[in-house]
């Protein structure tokens, strides 16, 4: 499986709405370790090493 | 301090080729009298090869040092017929838990199967092991230590290393036909043969203590992240023989060893840990820092080095000494049937090849503990606590939390000396593979699968009424034989019986199944059926023999 870059979330808008409103009342400590989590949750599900590799690479700017 | 243990003096002696002034050849001299150099002598004298062990210092090792001995090390020094007086004194463990905070993540269990002779885990101080190794070694009779005798000069002749050796008498001249290195991580002689040493250090520092104290904790490895008795940092527990508990406070790189020695200093952190109503005595406080690092070739010429003068790791995981021992496991048997002329001098390489490999997974995996257990930044920090967090409920989460990744044995799926299978093989050992104990009977009592093998080369062969297996039974000996070596054929179901065929079932055998299996207890090759002719072709091969 390579990493889906194409639009893959049916309601971008309503996902968007959801993940901030997940950290309007945090404060920033609590943001990063709540994204933190939420990488470590994602990327278990997804499972697939290479896709996650290239997910990191895309991340960090030094993707290919 | 050290209350519970005595040391014991070895004496100096002068040895004859120093009285006399004449330089003796010996077959091996062995570096280093500690765990490492130990066992590479007593695995020799177990392959009838008489050694000569030097040692700067004439004792054991002070302080506790390593504690952690596991499976694998414990079946070979069984081999070497030592293990059962170290389980016996030894704290036998197996659960770890760990904690963050204050509240329990989870706990792990090392050997969930049963069905082995040796435990997953012990904890013995490090001077034990010494002793009773030093023990073994004065019972041999092939095995000569000698004590305050310190290298200070190497040099490679042909066929041969002359050294220059320093004891109370002034220097003297000897030489051996090969130097096993055991002088650990700041060896002497890798620094005389030019080998290079490199890798990671790291910054951060850590504290162990040793105390005496009746508690109740179980015995358990215990790890804490950031413990609110030591906030920030990581905190381990072992329990010890004598109502030892080692303690280990991660400290930071920021730390002052000499102020964080002092007793006035250690105490208060281990109060905080136990809380006022306990009582305890110090019995050895350490500060300690550590590094990753490998030597480039474990072979110079006719130097060969083994334990961490070949290899350092970083403490977590045990991987230290007990990688050390599986060194000398490897180690031993080839330069043995080097020596006996039984295999040529390129058999060695493959000692290399192998134990670099296994240096380089070892390493591998303490660096990546480390990196969990002290964050490099922020960053770092915050996904080790995220982990952490998730742990707690979800069970993917534990798989990531990394206190250490006990040491394993490490395979050696692409040496030289494997003969690869010729089909698939359902299950059981692949070439390169550590072979696994099972419980056996043999002249109807109860046995361990180890104790049979190990000596020479084993053929094993499973199953009584087939075809294959009553070829193996009626193949005399000599047909397998490769030069001066001849393998030992062991049948299950003949020469012993697999009473609970777990033996089968952990080698994924059918009747015929033919396993080759190296004297380290290694898998060399498999088949699905005897046929002498292949038997000798990769015996051939794990010998180093031409045209392989």
């Amino acid at each position: 499986m390579t990493l889906i870059r194409t639009p893959n979330i049916s309601d971008p808008d309503g996902f968007y709405k959801e993940l901030m409103d997940s950290q309007r009342e945090l404060g920033e400590n609590e943001a990063a370790l709540m994204n933190a989590k939420l990488v470590l949750l994602l990327a278990n599900h997804i499972g697939d090493r290479a896709a996650l590799s290239e997910a990191i690479a895309a991340a960090a700017g030094t993707a290919a | 301090m050290q209350q519970t243990y005595r040391y014991p003096e070895y004496a100096y002696r002068q040895s004859d080729e120093q009285a006399s002034g004449r330089a003796q050849r010996h077959r091996v001299v062995v570096v280093g009298a500690g765990p490492v150099g130990l066992s590479a002598a007593l695995d020799l004298a177990s392959r009838g090869v008489r050694s000569v062990v030097l040692d700067d210092n004439n004792t054991v090792s002070v302080g506790s040092r390593a504690i952690c001995f596991a499976k694998r090390p414990l079946e070979i020094w069984d081999r070497l017929g030592c293990a059962m007086q170290m389980v016996d004194k030894g704290v036998v463990w197996k659960v770890g838990k760990v904690f963050f905070r204050d509240e329990p993540v989870y706990s792990f269990d090392l050997l969930p199967e049963t069905g082995h002779k040796m435990p997953a885990m012990i904890n013995l101080q490090q001077y034990y092991l010494e002793q009773y190794l030093v023990d073994a070694c004065e019972r041999s009779g092939l095995i000569e230590l000698r004590w305050k005798h310190k290298v200070i000069g190497l040099q490679q002749a042909a066929g041969h290393v002359a050294l220059s050796v320093e004891t109370p008498d002034g220097v003297f001249a000897t030489q051996a036909d090969w130097l096993i290195a055991c002088d650990g991580a700041n060896s002497d002689v890798r620094t005389m043969v030019g080998a290079a040493f490199t890798g990671q250090v790291f910054q951060d520092r850590f504290l162990i203590a040793d105390v005496v104290m009746k508690a109740d904790f179980p015995p358990e490895r215990w790890f804490w992240f950031d413990p609110p008795f030591h906030r920030g940092q990581s905190v381990l527990l072992h329990k010890q023989c004598d109502n030892v508990w080692r303690i280990d406070f991660q400290l930071g790189a920021q730390a002052d060893p000499a102020e964080e020695r002092k007793p006035e200093n250690v105490v208060p952190r281990i109060r905080a840990m136990l809380g006022p109503e306990v009582g305890f005595d110090l019995e050895w406080v350490s500060i300690y820092q550590f590094a990753c690092r490998r030597i480039d070739r474990f072979r110079y010429g006719r130097v060969l080095f083994a334990g961490d003068a070949a290899h350092q790791v970083s403490p977590f995981g045990a991987r230290g000494a007990n990688s050390g021992v599986q060194d000398t496991d490897n180690l031993a048997w080839k330069l043995a049937l080097v020596l006996q002329d039984a295999a040529p001098e390129a058999l060695l390489d493959s000692y290399h090849d192998e134990r670099a490999l296994a240096a380089d997974d070892n390493i591998l995996n303490s660096t990546r503990a480390t990196d969990f257990i002290s964050p490099k930044n922020r960053a770092s920090l915050v996904y080790r606590d995220a982990v952490l967090d998730l742990a707690k409920t979800e069970p993917f989460g534990r798989a990531l939390v990394n206190s250490g990744r006990l040491s394993m044995p490490t395979p050696y799926p692409d040496s030289p000396l494997n003969t690869a299978d010729e089909s698939p093989f359902d299950g059981g050992i692949r070439p390169g593979g550590n072979c696994a104990d099972a419980p056996i009977e043999r002249d109807g009592k109860p046995a361990w699968f180890l104790e049979q093998i190990g000596g020479g080369f084993t053929v094993l062969v499973f199953g009584q009424a087939t075809s294959g297996a009553a070829r193996a039974a009626g193949a005399a000996n000599e047909a397998l034989t490769v030069g001066k070596a001849t393998p030992a054929l062991l049948t299950a179901g003949k020469d012993f019986s697999d009473s609970e065929g777990l033996l089968a079932r952990r080698y994924g055998a059918r009747p015929g199944t033919t396993y080759l299996i190296r004297p380290d207890q290694y898998v060399a090759a498999r088949w699905r059926g005897f046929d002498a002719g292949k038997v000798r072709a990769a015996l051939a091969r794990s010998l180093s023999v031409g045209g392989h």
